[in-house]
């Protein structure tokens, strides 16, 4: 089987976002940066599903230069090869004009899967995988927990809300956005860094594939949001400010 | 093009909790941009739910009624839907952001070459268009954006951003719509729903709960919060890393995948507020987070709180509730 996995770096979680001059993007410039946590999970079901079918994970990341070393990460946990999709540094892109330009360097790749994270940490739409499904003309599922080989197809376990689950039922070629949390993630082993040091990265420019555009939404502005509610936050000692709460739970609130 | 189009969510019958609040979100949205609002409904049961929706002020309820929609799929909803659209053209269409949605609307908005505004918090009317306003980098930065291009405009609203409690009410005449669709359209086979186990914890009739999350670094850390749950007389609960982890188990979790609670008392130590964690537990009387990041969006939801590292601040408060 062949499986494409749709990865994002993003910047790490807990880093102290800077809004930029621009006022439309963060300040890139001192954060760090991984993984985006669900394309973790998407990257381990697709290790996963290799090991167990057999055949070839490949990983496909738009980013700029600095994805180079996520990509490479994800090389070093198992996947087989990587397509590099070159992006400018602070280029906007609404997900439709991304997913076009991801379907574009797929197109001679013809996975039988693709999968993705449900959402990014980042932006948040939660909408590239559904989108790439459609732009690609496959059948998709969301909110993945498990997938199954079931004759030419497969069998995968959806999560719903409220502890609800369903099975569905669908052929192959396909795309599927998994869960988060429904396996553990693996680390990559010092021969698998060896090793991803020789595997192949394909770079292409997002202008040779069609280029990004925001031309169907545009993000004016990007703002740290008011707050609706009055919060009395201490931030002294923990001794002191202990106690500065349960006065406040007891007498205040009378919740206690 | 014209109007507002509100696409909503029924299970057997029963209108989903955000349906309404969609319905809210529309409403609104038709006052201030003078605009009618007309809703849709589909799969099995949506009859009964548009009976209900019928005692709210709408221009019209449009019952999508057909077998291949009576189970979901993402791909008979989107072709249904998208007749609907090209039926009656509105302006904007809003959907409640549940996982159903967002499972087949930014098939549909593709479909039709737009882009879905996923997660809508709130809005502004500019030039007479609509301005959402959404949140990215998990709710700490709030983004405006504009629709640009042709109608429609797809925008689904996140839990709790407009409230269903003062809708207008009205009495609306349904009309049955009947798509075209044929078996071979619908490329996944749907199974029964099922749960895995029966929750042995309800957190919902809890007064107090301490729930606890990524903060806590490690397994061996969860009796800490045990004992400052048991010095206040509450319930242990997690978000939904912990869960995954198998620090505590599912029936402990609260969020949009878990339990929604509304406990007099909710205290959050070393949860960051994720939108998902938010919705489950937004409604409680008095909400107090201890958080290290000042920036935290739990803080922005917290009657109180301490800034500080947990480690040291719950046992503090340990100490603080023996007094």
């Amino acid at each position: 089987m062949k499986i494409v996995v749709a990865i994002k770096q993003v910047p790490a979680r807990d880093s102290l976002l800077k809004i930029g001059a621009s006022g439309t993007r963060i300040e890139d410039a001192d954060l760090a940066w991984e993984i985006n946590e669900p394309d973790a999970y998407a990257l381990e079901a697709a290790l996963q599903l290799k090991e167990k079918a057999g055949g070839e994970a490949v990983v496909i990341c738009a980013g700029p230069e600095r994805a180079g070393q996520t990509i490479r990460e994800a090389l070093a946990k198992g996947a087989d090869r990587a397509i590099h999709i070159e992006v400018a540094e602070g280029e906007l892109a609404d997900p439709l004009s991304l997913a076009r330009v991801m379907a574009r360097a797929l197109a001679e790749e013809k996975p039988d899967l693709v999968l993705t994270g449900l959402q990014s940490d980042d932006l948040g739409y939660g909408q590239t995988g559904v989108i790439l499904a459609e732009v690609l003309g496959l059948p998709h599922a969301t909110l993945i927990m498990n997938v199954e080989t079931e004759g030419a197809g497969i069998k995968v376990k959806r999560e719903l809300e409220d502890g609800w689950f369903q099975n569905v039922e669908m052929p192959l070629p396909a795309l599927l956005t998994i869960q988060s949390g429904a396996t553990k993630l693996r680390y990559a082993t010092l021969m698998g860094i060896k090793k991803a040091k020789t595997k192949e990265v394909r770079h292409v420019t997002a202008e040779e594939l069609g280029g990004l555009s925001q031309t169907a939404v545009q993000v004016t502005r990007i703002y740290v949001p008011e707050k609706t509610k009055r919060s009395q936050v201490f931030d002294d000692p923990p001794k002191e400010a202990a106690a500065k709460l349960v006065e406040k739970l007891r007498f205040e609130a009378r919740v206690i | 093009m014209s109007g507002i189009l509100a696409i909503l969510e029924q299970r057997e019958g029963k209108l989903h909790k955000m349906a309404l609040e969609a319905v809210a979100a529309a409403q609104q949205f038709g006052r201030e941009l003078g605009e009618p609002v007309y809703a849709a409904l589909a799969g099995a049961g949506a009859d009964a739910a548009a009976e209900a929706l019928a005692g709210y002020k709408l221009a019209k309820i449009h019952l999508v009624q057909h077998e291949l929609t009576a189970n979901y799929t993402p791909d008979g909803y989107a072709i249904a839907f998208r007749q609907l659209i090209a039926m009656h053209q509105p302006t904007y269409v809003v959907l409640p952001h549940t996982y159903q949605v967002r499972d087949f609307a930014p098939k549909l908005a593709t479909a039709m070459d737009r882009v879905l505004v996923s997660d809508v918090v709130g809005h502004r009317v500019e030039n007479g268009q609509l301005v959402m306003v959404r949140q990215m980098f998990q709710g700490k930065i709030n983004a405006d954006v504009r629709f640009a291009g042709d109608a429609p405009y797809f925008a689904s609203i996140q839990a709790g951003a407009f409230r269903a409690d003062n809708l207008e009410a009205g009495t609306t005449e349904i009309a049955v719509m009947t798509p075209e669709l044929k078996p071979e359209q619908i490329r996944t086979k749907p199974l029964e729903l099922f749960r895995e186990s029966a929750r042995a914890v309800d957190l919902t009739t809890a007064d107090i709960i301490v729930s606890v999350g990524r903060g806590i670094k490690e397994a061996a850390n969860i009796p800490l919060i045990q004992q400052l749950a048991d010095a206040l007389g509450g319930q242990l609960a997690a978000s939904r890393p912990i869960c995954d982890n198998g620090w505590l188990p599912m029936e402990r979790q609260v969020g949009s995948s878990g339990q929604t609670v509304a406990p007099k008392m909710y205290l959050a130590v070393g949860i960051s507020g994720a939108i998902q964690h938010l919705v489950g537990m937004k409604g409680a009387r008095t909400i107090v987070a201890i958080n290290k990041d000042p920036e935290a969006p739990i803080f922005e939801v917290a009657d109180y709180g301490i800034v500080g590292d947990l480690f040291q601040v719950v046992p503090a408060l340990i100490e603080a509730l023996k007094k």
